[in-house]
């Protein structure tokens, strides 16, 4: 049945299944393959986006559910202008592998929307449910605290920019 | 059970994988001739193209034997470039896989560095995977450094060179008189200046000097290696650019998913087909019977549908009759009774040395314990995908593989075609960590496709991960150590209690080290192997066989130190100064830069000493534990400073790493490997298990799997010692050493020893 999806500020009609998870939406029908399939169970936390600026996790939101403002990774940048976090992510090399990483990014995107200067309290709490198995995590809370401006507190995080 | 020939040529297979990353001779990396580079003419938008030869193994040569007698040029298999373009790019190729090691910005450094390169105006390709041309094209045992540093820098600085012979020619001086900077030829005495580009076509005219006697930088010429830089692909990974092998989209794709038995050797007696084949979206559903190897394709039901969901759907749907009769029945707790029954009947060591009795007759202490650990997973985040196409009588795969030369070879000699008939497209792999060694999801994308009139992606679920993995297998070591009156280690008694598949040697991952467990590793040895049989498949897990040797090694020689009262830095570097046995005579000589050596051994170590604040007071509860290995090339000491409460609750407060890998490359991407290595192994030690009962793993998913989060993940501190070796890879070296540093500061902290990974099981949590 259709859909009418809203995504990365346009609009998209899909004529799907009700339970089809927005993960599968977003990669196989609409062609965005920016957000991640890792575990189907929301354990991991590759499949994250933001649903009015809250993450969600894509694999287990049906597409009859999903009638917020959805962003993904590639609707992050404004107008061709990448978000702090992507640039930190990028100036600090966050990534190994990479495929947990836009997940991780809009996590952490949600968080500064909502905290602009997090505490490393803050980014645990907010980031531990998204799973890096690379195990960048050092870099992660470096790159979050840079883009929010604010040095990191915790000894042994810091990681002098590129 | 007997297992057939078919089944037991996975682990064949692996093992080889492991002893070509483990046993690659120094010839492998440092042949060069002057005829290592070639032009190449007619690239599309001209230039300079040096084409050079990346891999000269032996397995490679041997597939050049028949055109040995041609001319020079006839044999000189070119694989890999550096092309410098009339715009100024600089294009590298890569030809090994990237799966998070950092590899393609390693590659493109290296050349830039001695090309005298401007760094932003070089890109770095993926290379075809065609193993006649490249060689070995896989990205294991962090061999890809060692293997190219040698021919990029030559490749770098024979361009160099014929860049500036064009600019000594166009003004009419000599070369002497003109050096390189940032992509620029500058005449030093006049000041004239051209840049790389303006030079490209004219570069391209001069003689290919003598590889020989072009001069390589010295490190402390170095302009750009050793410093930070971001990844390559950095800005397409952020942005959700599709790189990775899930990403693969092509038009009229259909998806598939593949089951097989949970317990690995069943086959399918029937499944409900026509239930199936109603579903919503499924186009087709069939059984497949495979060839037996679980390393290619296992008998199992393909579900063919219009979308990944659809296909997830119809699986859940899924009942399969399956014939078990030749199917695994191991269970985990028979395994560990039947090793403690097993720890009491030592069989007929395979290696003596020395009188292991009269040491310990004669010993100021004897310690006698028990180690053990269990089987673990790789669960890389991305599932096990890969997408193929069969058209026009040609198999056409993209895949994340590690190995994707070999998988190549599979799928052509499973599809009995000949080699021109299969093409393997190498994507980026999300994760590897030994997994993607194998190639069981590429085989069976191929055998798939043959009955799918259409490109077909076949996407693992991760469950399927869970159930089908390559696992690091579990072990058992029943010890023995002496240290005599004079408070040195005299004597080891080692009995390794492990899993065969074929009931006659360790399965892959499961044998003894060399490197983080020598045979030599006191005056007097005693040494047996006992074995168990396991049908599970088992395979390299990063840094495999030293992941787990290490821990026990480690934290033995803590046990042992802590016996004879002595401090544990001091009781290490006097064990780092024992005699070693001759290297042997049989076989290619040991290459030095990845072999043991005594005083990179003490020189990380000392400085993990220094860095942790070895030898400092601290409060009750909080303990600074430290151990040493040497691993996959690198010597690495790792230092874990940690405080354990009343419910045996870990907080790490900062490991401190110390690696001797030769010269950094990319001191950001090195780091990052030090840190992620380190993590991996604090995550692996504390909470990870895979258990298996009546053949079937019994975890299923990340949440019966606590792969560590951020929340427990502790400061990584990471310092490095320049040595002069050729550079060794950092995939895996990080990994070993850790599992014991961690233990041994549970030790200081508690007084408690761990001597069972994970430790979760000795009540410990972090």
């Amino acid at each position: 049945m259709p859909f009418q999806l809203n995504i990365n500020r346009k609009p998209h009609t899909v004529d799907i299944d009700a339970d089809t998870p927005l993960l599968w939406v977003l990669r196989d029908e609409l062609d965005m393959k920016g957000t991640k399939y890792g575990c189907g169970i929301g354990a991991c936390g590759a499949c994250t986006v933001l649903m009015d600026g809250r993450p969600i996790r894509s694999c287990l939101t049906p597409v009859s559910a999903a009638t917020g403002k959805i962003t993904t990774i590639e609707g992050l940048a404004d107008n061709g202008k990448l978000h702090a976090l992507q640039q930190a992510w990028i100036d600090l090399d966050v990534a190994q592998c990479g495929y947990c990483q836009a997940g991780q990014i809009l996590t952490a995107a949600s968080l500064l929307a909502e905290k602009p200067r997090p505490t490393d309290a803050d980014i645990v709490s907010a980031m531990t449910g998204n799973l890096c198995r690379c195990a960048t995590y050092n870099r992660i809370k470096a790159a979050i605290h840079q883009a929010a401006g604010s040095p990191a507190d915790t000894k042994g995080d810091t990681h002098a920019a590129l | 059970m007997q297992l057939s020939k078919e089944f037991l040529q996975y682990d064949a297979d692996l093992q080889a994988i492991i002893a070509e990353v483990t046993n690659f001779a120094p010839s492998s990396v440092t042949t060069v001739n002057r005829r290592s580079f070639i032009k190449l003419a007619g690239f599309a938008g001209g230039g300079l193209v040096l084409a050079f030869n990346l891999d000269t193994s032996a397995a490679h040569a041997s597939t050049l034997t028949g055109a040995a007698a041609g001319t020079p040029e006839a044999t000189t298999i070119l694989n890999s470039f550096v092309r410098i373009a009339p715009d100024n790019t600089v294009t590298v190729f890569s030809k090994g896989p990237e799966i998070g090691q950092g590899i393609k910005t390693a590659f493109g450094l290296i050349i830039a560095e001695e090309l005298d390169a401007d760094w932003k105006t070089v890109k770095v390709d993926q290379a075809p995977i065609n193993p006649k041309v490249y060689g070995y094209q896989g990205a294991g045992g962090s061999t890809s450094i060692p293997r190219g540093w040698d021919q990029l820098r030559q490749a770098g600085a024979t361009a160099r060179a014929m860049l500036i012979a064009a600019a000594a020619q166009q003004w009419s001086v000599p070369v002497t008189e003109c050096t390189a900077s940032n992509s620029t030829v500058i005449h030093t005495k006049s000041g004239k200046k051209l840049t790389f580009g303006a030079l490209a076509k004219s570069a391209a005219t001069q003689p290919v000097p003598d590889v020989t006697k072009v001069p390589l930088k010295k490190t402390a010429e170095y302009k750009l290696l050793g410093k930070r830089y971001t990844g390559v692909d950095n800005l397409k990974l952020v942005t959700g650019q599709p790189i990775f092998g899930i990403d693969i989209q092509m038009p009229g794709m259909l998806y598939a998913n593949y089951t097989k038995c949970p317990a690995v050797g069943g086959k399918v007696k029937s499944f409900n087909a026509d239930e199936i084949k109603k579903m919503p979206g499924i186009v087709d559903a069939f059984a497949l019977d495979g060839n037996g190897n679980p390393a290619e394709v296992m008998p199992g039901v393909a579900i063919i549908a219009k979308s990944t969901w659809q296909a997830f759907k119809a699986k859940a749907a899924l009942k399969v009759d399956w014939d078990e009769s030749s199917a695994s029945k191991d269970s985990s707790t028979a395994a560990t009774a039947k090793a403690k029954e097993l720890a009491t009947k030592m069989p007929a060591p395979a290696n003596n040395i020395g009188d292991v009795d009269a040491a310990f007759a004669s010993a100021a202490k004897v310690v006698e314990s028990a180690y053990d650990y269990a089987m673990i997973s790789h669960q890389q985040l991305e599932p096990q995908v890969t997408t193929a196409w069969w058209h026009d009588g040609c198999m056409e795969l993209w895949t994340p593989s590690q190995q994707s030369d070999r998988g190549l070879a599979m799928v052509t000699a499973m599809l009995k075609l000949t080699d021109d008939k299969v093409t393997v497209h190498q994507t980026r792999a999300g994760g590897g960590f030994g997994r993607r060694l194998a190639n069981d999801y590429m085989c069976e994308a191929a055998a798939i496709a043959l009955k799918v009139p259409a490109p077909v992606k076949l996407q693992w679920k991760r469950e399927d991960d869970f159930a089908h993995d390559f696992f690091r297998a579990g072990g058992y070591h029943f010890l023995k150590g002496a240290v005599d009156k004079s408070g040195k280690l005299s004597a080891i008694q080692n009995h390794l209690v492990t899993f065969a598949a074929d009931g006659t040697r360790p399965v892959s991952g499961g044998n003894r080290s060399n490197n983080s467990f020598p045979v030599d590793m006191a005056p007097n040895v005693r040494y047996a192997v006992s074995l168990m049989p396991l049908q599970i498949p088992c395979g390299p897990w990063r840094a495999p066989v030293d992941n787990v040797q290490m821990f026990v090694a480690g934290s033995f020689l803590h046990e042992l130190g802590i016996a004879a009262n002595r401090d544990h830095v001091e009781f290490l570097l006097e064990w780092f100064a024992r005699p070693l046995a001759a290297p042997p005579t049989q076989g290619p000589p040991p290459d030095l830069s990845r072999s043991y050596n005594p005083t990179r051994a003490a020189g990380v170590l000392k400085l993990a000493a220094e860095k942790s604040g070895w030898g400092k007071k601290l409060p009750a509860g909080r303990g600074l534990g430290i151990a040493f290995g040497c691993s996959y090339g690198g010597h690495i000491a790792q230092a874990v400073e940690l405080t354990v409460d009343a419910k045996k609750k870990i907080t790490v407060h900062k490991i401190t790493v110390v690696a001797d890998i030769g010269p950094v490359i990319n001191m950001s991407g090195a780091e990052n490997q030090a840190q992620g290595g380190s993590i991996d192994a604090l995550s692996s030690a504390m909470g990870l298990a895979i258990s298996y009962e009546n053949g079937r793993i019994q975890q299923t998913n990340f949440g019966d799997y606590p792969i560590l989060r951020m929340k427990g993940a502790p400061p990584v501190e990471v310092h490095f010692i320049q040595s002069d070796f050729r550079p060794a890879g950092l995939g895996e070296p990080c990994v070993p050493p850790l599992a014991a540093a961690l233990g041994n500061a549970i030790y200081a902290a508690t007084g408690d020893r761990v001597r069972t990974m994970p430790f979760k099981r000795a009540g410990f949590s972090i």
